[in-house]
């Protein structure tokens, strides 16, 4: 018999679909099930950042720096900070850079928790999301009890942070990562290693590391696939070189190296791993120290311009300044990792089922501010 | 490899293309090559042995000065651990550079954000059309001479 | 029926039999204000303090909220987060394809004026109330999750004073 012609769909998913973590919108070609073509359509919160950035002074940047990836702010003020500061050649307290870590390592456990549970969610699977949201809960309260804000925080600033910690902070710390180490193994039982979960994510959206690597993809996406890279290994900034932390990598354990659960099991394990880097942080911490000491009057960098990248949640978070001597940055171009991450979703989704699309696009995180900035 | 030698390198190999070598401090130092070219020098910084840049790290447009935008491309290589910051200068009356989007895949929305913010032209582009604005917008914003349309679809944009 | 009491006064009880006395206007209502489904749309910053409202901590579900995932099903939509140019006219269809009554709470400051992207945000709407009509703002950048609370509670107070049958009468 001849080969049956069939006639392609053309699909619109999205910007108000429950998985599209955002206002994302995705064309998709498909023949019957399957997914042919797959077409992210961005810029459905695009905020004009760089903009912004132009016309404000370097320290009014960071608040905006805040609302790129809003789930992980402090990383974000941490990547922008370090920029600026390597631009200005500012040195900044010991003291501030363990809290900054501290902080950033907090952080990266709350944006990992939102993602792993609105994973959960994705693939069918309501009750992680409740438990994920109670251990975020608990750190935001840290954060909101060292600077006053539960989301958006404006804390690290170029030079220092807005806020020394409070004489309890260390103990509320040690606190939440003695509880939330147990906590690690009860999202394992309760999702990771779920039948009907495996089922749903192993061998699903494979990204070789080859492929992986040409389309720029970085953070628990490129070591999802197996590729071991992590900024604060391989090109450390602040202080991340003096911390015994493991860099984890997918490898296959339950199908394809790369596919969804790698990527998934990635951020689980790398929870374990900030809670390390936290308690050393802690453990090392020099009690005395203002926080302001070294934030400038004036921030006037040199003429010059300056590529500073840092590991954010999602990956590479890269700041390109461009300072022409006064106090307005000419150009702010922020390099966001999701942005790069989601370029990559039309190689992993190829021919893959369209209820599979989904288990896909949540496995990435994407942050829908950061992609259209 | 440092900068340098990467400089040397490739003079040698494109002669006419590479145009020239800045490493005034504080700036991280960078090679500013020709728009015409781009493409064939960045394949080969891709592939050859001792350079192996596999990865762009970051691709930004410029408002280079009055008369010239400009693309900074961010290299690194996973291979060798070494970075390289390449510039390409195209006037603003003709804006076209070659696209890299056939050497590293990450390229192919970076260049279309360049378009849609600052109005580069990436010739043979294979899906070339704005990502962060609507189709039908008007200008590019990130120009420093950029004047904000007054209304668009009737919702009225500036205040 | 002292459950009904509880929720709202205005109902009027009779001691033995099964049945109430009160006015249509206030028992629809009651029924809108008990159960008001939201429609699951999230935009940007807002919308990660709106999922935490509705997870464990704070628990949307005790006000009879549940997420709804289509305009269809929906009575309630919270606009939670900047509305950009191209994102305001999908807003409106959404807007347009709920079924009435529908009521709107403006959820942060983007969307009550611009916020932070007053000034320089050439793509950004300065407001949601320029294209859809809004019950409630909640002010906040982002509000906590209390806020978003007492929005709510300020929209079943609208709602309870609403009168749907005289209106239609006169």
């Amino acid at each position: 018999m001849a080969e049956l012609k069939t006639e392609t769909i053309t699909l619109n998913m999205g910007p108000q679909h429950p998985s599209t973590h955002g206002v994302l919108r995705l064309e998709l070609v498909l023949d019957g099930e399957i997914v042919l073509e797959v077409k992210p359509v961005i810029g459905y919160l695009h905020r004009c950042f760089e903009k912004h950035a132009e016309a404000m002074t370097y320290p009014q940047v960071v608040p905006y720096v805040d609302r790129m990836d809003y789930l992980a702010s402090m990383n974000n003020e941490l990547g922008y900070a370090v920029a600026v500061e390597r631009l200005c050649g500012v040195k900044v307290p010991e003291k501030v850079e363990y809290i900054r870590v501290i902080m950033a390592e907090l952080n990266r456990i709350a944006s990992h928790l939102v993602a792993l549970g609105t994973y959960g969610l994705d693939a069918g699977a309501f009750t992680p999301f409740l438990y994920c949201f109670i251990d975020r809960e608990k750190i935001l309260e840290i954060f909101e009890i060292t600077c006053g804000a539960r989301l958006l925080y404006n804390y690290i600033w170029v030079g220092g942070l807005s806020h020394d910690i409070t004489p309890n902070f260390k103990e509320k710390v040690l606190e939440f990562v003695k509880v939330f180490r147990p906590r690690i193994k009860e999202l394992n039982d309760l999702l990771s290693f779920n039948k009907i979960f495996i089922e749903r994510t192993a061998n699903v959206g494979v990204l070789p590391p080859e492929v992986a690597i040409n389309a720029g993809t970085s953070g628990p996406t490129l070591r999802g696939s197996g590729v071991n890279f992590d900024l604060r290994k391989n090109d450390p900034y602040s202080i991340y070189d003096r911390f015994d932390f493991k860099v984890i990598v997918g490898n296959g354990e339950m199908g394809t190296v790369g596919d969804s659960w790698d990527r998934y099991m990635v951020r689980v394990w790398e929870m374990e791993e900030s809670c390390k880097i936290i308690e050393q942080a802690i453990e090392q911490m020099p009690a005395e120290g203002n926080v302001q000491e070294a934030v400038p009057k004036r921030i006037k960098p040199p003429v010059g311009e300056i590529y500073a990248r840092t590991e954010t949640p999602r990956g590479e978070l890269g700041f390109y300044i461009i300072s022409d001597g006064t106090n307005y940055p000419i150009r702010v171009k922020a390099r966001g990792p999701a942005f790069c991450n989601l370029s990559a979703l039309p190689l992993m989704s190829k021919g893959c089922m369209i209820a599979d699309l989904v288990v896909i696009l949540g496995s990435i995180d994407i942050v829908l501010g950061e992609i259209d900035r | 490899m440092n900068s340098n030698e990467i400089y040397n390198l490739l003079k040698s190999f494109f002669p006419d293309a590479v145009i020239d070598y800045k490493d005034d401090k504080p700036v991280e130092p960078y090679i500013i090559v020709s728009a015409k070219e781009i493409d064939k020098i960045c394949l080969f910084l891709r592939d050859e042995e001792n350079l192996q840049f596999d990865y762009l790290s970051c691709l930004s447009s410029v408002d280079f000065d009055n008369d010239n935008l400009a693309a900074v491309y961010n290299l690194y290589s996973f291979v060798h651990n070494h970075k390289l910051n390449i510039k390409v200068i195209v006037p603003k009356s003709d804006p076209v550079i070659k696209t890299v989007s056939s050497v590293w895949n990450t390229a192919n929305w970076h260049e279309r954000e360049a378009y849609d913010l600052m109005g580069i032209i990436f010739d043979e582009h294979p899906d070339f059309r704005r990502i962060l604005l609507p189709d039908d917008w008007e200008g590019y914003p990130l120009r420093k001479d950029y004047k904000v349309q007054e209304f668009y679809n009737g919702m009225k944009v500036p205040y | 029926m002292r459950y009904l009491n509880r929720l709202d006064s205005k109902i009027k009880q009779y001691e033995h039999g099964n049945f109430v006395v009160t006015s249509v206007d206030k028992f629809l209502n009651w029924a809108r204000l008990s159960s008001m489904w939201q429609m699951t749309f999230g935009l940007a910053c807002c919308a990660i303090e709106m999922m935490a409202t509705s997870a464990s901590h704070y628990d949307f579900d005790r006000f009879g909220i549940i997420p709804r995932p289509s305009p269809r099903h929906a009575d309630m939509i919270i606009i939670s987060g900047t509305v950009t140019l191209k994102m305001a006219t999908r807003i409106k269809k959404l807007y347009d394809q709920m079924p009435e009554p529908k009521y709107i709470i403006s959820m942060g400051s983007c969307s009550n004026c611009g916020g932070p992207y007053w000034e320089h945000g050439y793509h950004v709407l300065k407001g949601i109330d320029r294209i859809i009509p809004v019950d409630v703002y909640v002010p906040g950048c982002p509000p906590r999750p209390e806020a978003l609370l007492e929005g709510v509670l300020k929209l079943q107070d609208k709602i309870r004073n609403q009168s749907t049958y005289k209106k239609n009468k006169a």
